[in-house]
């Protein structure tokens, strides 16, 4: 029987994914569902029979019945580069899937696929272990806090199963902070039990019988997978009293957020739990002493909690095994940006920056590689010929940005890198909570310095006045958020300060701070369609027609960019 | 307005919120004073609240909501020009109803649909990979429904 599984993800579904699921059943086919692949640049996805279909249209439906299931032959024409088993395809094969294990291979929404996965096992053997050893087991892996700290896991579990108290809480922390990653999401929308069979695991390790995911209100579609899985491991006895007939009684409450960057920060995010407003809290107590309520309280990151599920079922010794000595296990990314295949990502720690990029992510979509910045608005921007750098949370530091919980984003020469960091500070500005100054009005300050530069008001004395601030907000601040929230800024300074400098010249090569650049059409490239023109909002700026050339008037020119966003052919270039 | 349907039981003051956001993609002012009768939490802490996260709004939304993404995959993929679009093609500001009450637009920090930038939400659903045309067709839709 042919089984057809078509991914039902955010991205999928909105590139319409519910239109070839129902051409599939009109013409007779059952179709199965699954969660995000990674690979939603290339949606609406269907495997057929482990056969990779991507970028479907529905009048393909007809010739994969026809051909595929039928006939039993791949559609050549469908495939991608004529793979036909999609683990071969470039953007899987260097990947190692742990966390993504079941990610696009199982239907989210039913538990039996998962427990056919070997989903729950780990748990049952879990429970006939002593807790400590379920304790060792997890520091013996060497798993860190993928939600971006990198604090070994164990350790934390250990100090929070050493507090004397009756009650204990455990917390998923799935409140995706960086604004251009996805990880969280897609784990919770496709592979929900994973984390929920890691959050139990980890109340039994540290004695709590109280779990909580915190997850933000802007994923519907993540909570209301989540909120069904619940409700599946209770029926089947994973949750509740007595849980597989052991002493040990467990339940999981669902809590949304309310949108703000600062509540990723453990006890903001505790603060926003008891319904107060977000606000980092001093450390210590540190909330595995101290935490929700007063009570010791372990929080996790979404990818840390699947990972714990995979470990106590596969042992320690495989995770340690994966990655190089001083990272094990696996990193995710949010691979996105101008390359050629965004997605989500898997890959063993210490593979280098350039692999990811070029290798899995296929490179450039278009443009020239200019920096890849990870981390997101803690994170730094890492040049060129610093790619070589393996990923892992010392190796990513030692180069001035971090891991972070794993955005990766890639561009070209068309971003000009000071407006790329100012946009980080911008965010920090708005998300700063509030509470303390060097956050509040430094962040404030440093988007003011950056705006002289791209405004063409800056001098020397900006940027020494710009780096000063910097490493004084980084020194000064109360939370994680304040502290790195300098990054974006330090490391463009530093691999990009022949840029800095050009600005205050007048010169923006990437041709987007106005008045600091001119465009014109290379003529060799351009092949007279005239869309340009036709793009144009100012009359007169760009004359010609299609039988002699266009050129752009650029005392007439507003620098709007419409014609370079409209032009097929990339003929518009900035010249200085 | 009424609380019917909203859950206290055990709630916290942000899961209350989010309740009534969800039922009426606001927060009445009214509604702030019986809350703050009901759950005996001062005015001054529930209004402190809704202002510090960025879900919840004060003002009634149009009958069709925009969120445009501006998150950093969406900025690296000129997700400015959307909202250029919006203003200069029909002259609706981020952050405001237009005055027909049809159509709010506001501005987002990444839907979790990053690999699909630039990319928008119209009244929940997910509009990825936006290109003028794309917008330019969404909008007509929405000016055009009533
Ligand atoms: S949503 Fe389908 S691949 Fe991501
Ligand atoms: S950055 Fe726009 S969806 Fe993530």
């Amino acid at each position: 029987m042919t089984e057809v599984r078509i991914c039902k993800g955010t991205g999928c579904i909105s590139s319409g994914a519910e239109k070839i699921a129902n051409e599939f059943e009109n013409l007779g086919i059952e179709v199965k569902q699954s969660g995000c692949h990674g690979l939603c640049s290339k949606g609406p996805i269907a495997i057929v029979d482990g056969v990779f279909y991507g970028d479907l249209k529905v009048k393909d439906v007809k010739l994969i019945v026809e051909d595929h299931i039928k006939n039993g032959k791949p559609v050549d024409k469908l495939l991608w580069d004529h793979y036909t088993k999609f683990e071969e395809i470039p953007f899987y094969k260097k990947q190692t899937r742990l966390i993504l294990r079941n990610c696009g291979l199982i239907d989210p929404e039913n538990i039996d696929e998962y427990i056919n996965k070997d989903g729950y096992k780990g748990l049952r053997e879990t429970l006939t272990i002593k807790p400590s050893d379920v304790i060792d087991s997890i520091t013996r892996s060497g798993l860190r806090g993928l939600g971006g700290a990198g604090f070994p896991t164990g350790l934390k579990w250990k100090i929070g199963s050493e507090q004397k108290s009756n009650i204990k809480y455990v917390i998923v922390n799935a409140d995706e902070g960086d604004p251009g990653a996805f990880m969280d999401r897609a784990i919770l929308e496709g592979d929900p039990h994973s984390v929920i069979e890691g959050l139990i695991m980890g109340g039994y390790a540290i004695g709590a019988t109280q779990g909580l995911i915190y997850v933000r209100q802007e994923y519907p579609l993540a909570i209301k997978r989540i909120k069904k899985a619940i409700d599946d491991a209770k029926e089947r006895g994973f949750l509740g009293s007595n849980i597989l007939d052991t002493d040990f009684c467990f339940e999981i409450e669902i809590h949304e957020g309310a949108g703000a960057f600062v509540c990723g920060e453990e006890t903001a995010m505790i603060q926003s739990i008891t319904g107060e407003r977000g606000t980092p809290q001093l450390k210590p107590p540190y909330p595995a002493v101290k935490g929700l309520s007063s009570k010791p309280t372990i929080i996790n990151n979404v990818k840390t909690w699947s990972a714990v599920s995979w470990i106590m079922l596969h042992g320690w010794e495989e995770f340690f095994k994966i990655g190089n000595e001083n990272c094990h296990g696996t990193a995710i990314f949010s691979l996105t940006g101008k390359i050629k295949y965004s997605g989500l990502i898997e890959v063993p720690m210490g593979m280098t920056l350039r692999e990811i990029i070029f290798d899995i992510g296929g490179g450039m979509e278009k443009g020239k590689f200019k920096a890849v910045q990870t981390g997101g608005p803690s994170g730094g921007t890492i040049p060129f010929d610093m790619l070589d750098t393996p990923v892992g949370f010392e190796s990513m530091a030692k180069i001035g940005s971090i891991m972070g919980s794993g955005g990766m984003v890639v561009i070209d020469d068309s971003s000009c890198i000071i407006d790329f960091a100012k946009f980080f500070i911008d965010f920090c500005v708005d998300e700063s909570c509030g509470k303390c100054i060097p956050c509040r009005e430094g962040t404030f300050q440093l988007a003011k310095l950056l705006d002289q530069i791209i405004t063409g008001k800056a001098n020397e004395d900006t940027l020494k006045l710009l780096e000063e601030l910097s490493f004084a907000i980084k020194n000064t601040a109360l939370c994680g958020l304040g502290t790195t929230a300098p990054n974006p800024v330090l490391s463009t300074l530093k691999y990009y300060r022949t840029e800095y400098i050009e600005h205050l010249h007048g010169i923006c090569k990437a041709g987007v701070c106005k008045g600091m650049y001119t465009i014109q059409i290379n003529q060799d490239l351009c092949n007279q369609c005239g869309i340009c023109q036709r793009g144009c909002p100012e009359e007169g700026a760009i004359t010609g027609d299609r039988k002699t050339s266009f050129l752009i008037i650029n005392d007439l020119c507003t620098e709007c960019n419409a014609c370079r966003l409209a032009c097929p052919k990339q003929c518009i270039e900035v010249v200085q | 307005m009424e609380f019917e349907g909203i859950n206290f039981k055990d709630q916290s003051l942000i899961s209350v919120l989010n309740q009534i956001h969800a039922k009426y993609n606001y927060i009445p002012e009214e509604m702030m004073f019986d809350l703050s009768d009901r759950l005996k939490i001062s005015l001054s802490k529930i209004y402190g609240v809704i202002t510090f996260y960025t879900g919840f709004k004060l003002e009634k939304p149009g009958k069709h909501i925009i969120r445009v993404c501006t998150g950093t995959a969406c900025y690296v993929n000129h997700s400015e020009v959307i909202l250029e679009i919006m203003r200069d093609e029909f002259g609706i500001e981020e952050g405001k109803t237009t005055e027909d009450g049809k159509l709010s637009v506001d501005r987002v920090a990444c839907i979790g649909a990053c690999a699909l930038a630039p990319v928008m939400e119209l009244d929940g659903q997910m509009v990825g990979k936006l290109t003028k045309k794309k917008v330019m067709r969404v909008l007509r839709e929405v000016f055009e429904d009533d």
